[in-house]
């Protein structure tokens, strides 16, 4: 038996990690500015197609295209915040949950429109390669995305903990008007919030690719797992979406274990529910906040 | 309600009774089937409407409560061979213990805004992945009734009858929806949306009121599951739970005008109109009309907030205190 959970706990944990990679876009963006980005699943469908295209169409290789992504998603998550979000929401909260929704339907559909409902995967020579960690074999492309997470998130923190950008959008976080009033462009600040939150999704669609495939109903699978990572983790902490991540990854893996693979997602819905009913301030919280 | 609001209903009230009839005359059959699909649309609208219209609770999985009324209607017939009228009763029953549950639990807790968006996503999520799992609810591949043509089981051999059906069922959901506006429980409701603190602080039971809504919300949404399953005697996980169904749930109300009486329908009416017409004249491309309804949303939220009612309110601006708000 040891030798079945020990190898879906390392593969979870795989997983777990572009989970929390995933989240961490997103802790940024609902944590620290109290928006809810619907689309955000959808704009990681986005990207996933992106890489895919970008190696089928230009012979690149999803590693090679990271830095390229990572660019592009900043500025398009930049220009959506800028153009679309802060100017049809009117600014109102529950306006800003039904924009990023009208966005993300726009966007699912479209995919699928132009893409087909094909399940689309790409071929690597590398994709097979196993590494053995004790009782485990674990494809490389996995472990790469596990390193490279933790080391994203680590890159993460440190904006939001060095950079003027990442001080500018802390401060908004905690007191939008006095921030305002100390001469933050609060426009701005949002902006670069979501580019960065969005960068992060480029970053998770190249090193997903190699070992995940792309539908147009990709995202909406991602959105509820994010949003569960965020939850679980505490609104706007970094610690706690990268261990979410990880623990959701296993929860997800030990669940498609016991009860199939197919039910596998039940588990982190259950934990979703569980969490927002009885610690919806976070699991390394103390009770009661809200 | 205030007069410009008055107004409002009047002139749409009329435009809908009159699209309302044209089945009857004008209709060729596949624009009435196009209307039944309108009206059932409308039933979980309206639903919807109870909640996150009057009461603000946005609710982004109403699918579970649809998908849990025909789900219920369905296995009851299939596998106790229920009367298919009194299997439609018990699943609306059933469809609104569902909604009690969920907003007990939700509300219990104190979730509001996004976290119960976001849970009652989840729940629908929860309920598809378990619909499609299991033997019971026909796992992938859904239930089918038999079909038998016969007003004794629910099923129709015209579809005037069976749009007639789902007309009256409308109707009762229309007049059950001015029922709650103008009793006590909707201006607690109401009063709730606008200021929860302020409610509970003036001696509001906020949770009753909640629940109660909700269950009222799981009936009309579970009237709308059975009215698809005895129009298309086929239900499976993705119609009945996906998040298709939740998107329709809420687009018609906000559309339209969320927490008013008809603005769901009217909703409902133009989005599914200019969805088809597009369809027709675009050909049936799957996802567009959906990429459609999302450009429309968009576009209300941006130009009018009020939605589609707004439009039909008398244009004396100062008289209208909803333009106070800042």
């Amino acid at each position: 038996m040891l030798g079945l959970i020990v190898p879906a706990v390392l593969n979870g944990l795989m997983t777990g990690a572009i989970y929390a990679l995933v989240a961490l876009g997103l802790t940024l963006i609902y944590g620290v500015l109290h928006i809810i980005n619907f689309a955000h699943g959808s704009l990681l469908m986005l990207a996933l197609y992106a890489v895919y295209f970008l190696h089928v169409g230009l012979g690149l290789d999803p590693y090679a295209a990271l830095l390229p992504m990572v660019a592009a998603f900043f500025v398009l998550g930049y220009l959506l915040q800028r153009g679309i979000i802060s100017t049809f929401s009117h600014g109102k909260d529950s306006n800003i949950l039904l924009v990023t929704l009208a966005l993300s339907i726009i966007f699912d559909n479209l995919a699928l429109n132009l893409w087909t409902s094909n399940t689309r995967t790409i071929d690597l020579p590398y994709a097979f390669e196993m590494v053995e960690i004790g009782p485990a074999f674990i494809p490389l492309p996995r472990l790469i995305a596990f390193l490279a997470s933790l080391v994203f998130a680590a890159l993460l923190w440190f904006i939001m903990a060095r950079t003027r950008t990442g001080k500018a959008i802390r401060a908004i976080a905690v007191e939008k008007r006095g921030a305002e009033l100390m001469g933050i462009n609060v426009r701005h600040a949002y902006a670069m919030c979501f580019g960065i939150g969005t960068a992060c999704l480029a970053a998770a669609a190249c090193l997903l690719m190699p070992t995940f495939y792309v539908t147009p109903q990709v995202g909406y699978a991602f959105v509820l797992v994010a949003f569960t990572t965020v939850v679980l983790g505490g609104m706007g902490s970094f610690v706690g979406a990268l261990v979410g991540g990880l623990l959701l990854g296993v929860v997800e893996a030990l669940c498609g274990l016991f009860l199939g693979e197919s039910l596998g997602q039940i588990g982190i819905f259950a934990v979703f529910i569980l969490t927002l009913l009885f610690r919806p301030a976070g699991l390394f919280s103390p009770r009661g906040a809200r | 309600m205030n007069k410009s609001e008055h107004t409002a209903s009047v002139r749409v009230g009329v435009i809908l009774a009159v699209c309302a009839l044209l089945p009857y005359f004008a209709l060729s059959p596949g624009w009435t089937g196009v209307a039944i699909n309108m009206l059932i649309f409308s039933l979980l609208a309206l639903a919807w409407n109870i909640t996150g219209g009057f009461g603000g609770m946005m609710s982004f999985g109403h699918a579970v409560l649809f998908g849990s009324g025909a789900y219920t209607a369905a296995m009851l017939q299939l596998h106790l061979g229920l009367n298919a009228w009194l299997a439609g009763f018990l699943a609306l029953v059933a469809a609104a213990a569902v909604g009690t549950f969920i907003g007990a639990l939700a509300f219990r807790y104190g979730l509001r805004g996004s976290y119960f968006a976001l849970v009652t996503l989840a729940f629908a999520e929860v309920f598809r992945v378990l619909a499609s799992s299991f033997a019971v609810t026909g796992g992938g591949q859904g239930l089918s009734l038999t079909l038998s043509s016969d007003l004794a089981n629910l099923q129709f051999a015209s579809r005037l009858e069976n749009y007639t059906f789902v007309l009256v069922l409308v109707l009762a959901a229309l007049a059950v929806t001015v029922a709650v506006r103008n009793s006590r429980f909707g201006a607690y409701l109401i009063a709730i949306r606008e200021n929860e603190e302020a409610a509970k602080a003036l001696g509001i039971n906020t949770f009753r009121i909640k629940v109660a809504a909700m269950t009222l919300s799981g009936a009309i949404a579970g009237m709308a599951g059975v009215a698809y399953l005895q129009t298309f005697l086929f239900v499976d996980s993705q119609i009945g739970f996906g998040p298709v169904m939740s998107i329709e749930a809420l687009l018609g109300p906000i559309i339209g005008g969320a927490g008013t009486v008809l603005g769901p329908v009217l909703g409902v009416l133009v989005l599914h109109t200019v969805g088809e017409l597009a369809r027709e004249s675009i050909g049936g491309s799957p996802g567009l009309n959906l990429v459609f309804y999302g450009v429309v949303l968009l576009l209300i939220l941006r130009f009018l907030p009020d939605g589609l009612m707004g439009l039909f309110r008398p244009r004396r601006r100062a008289a209208d205190p909803q333009e106070k708000k800042p």
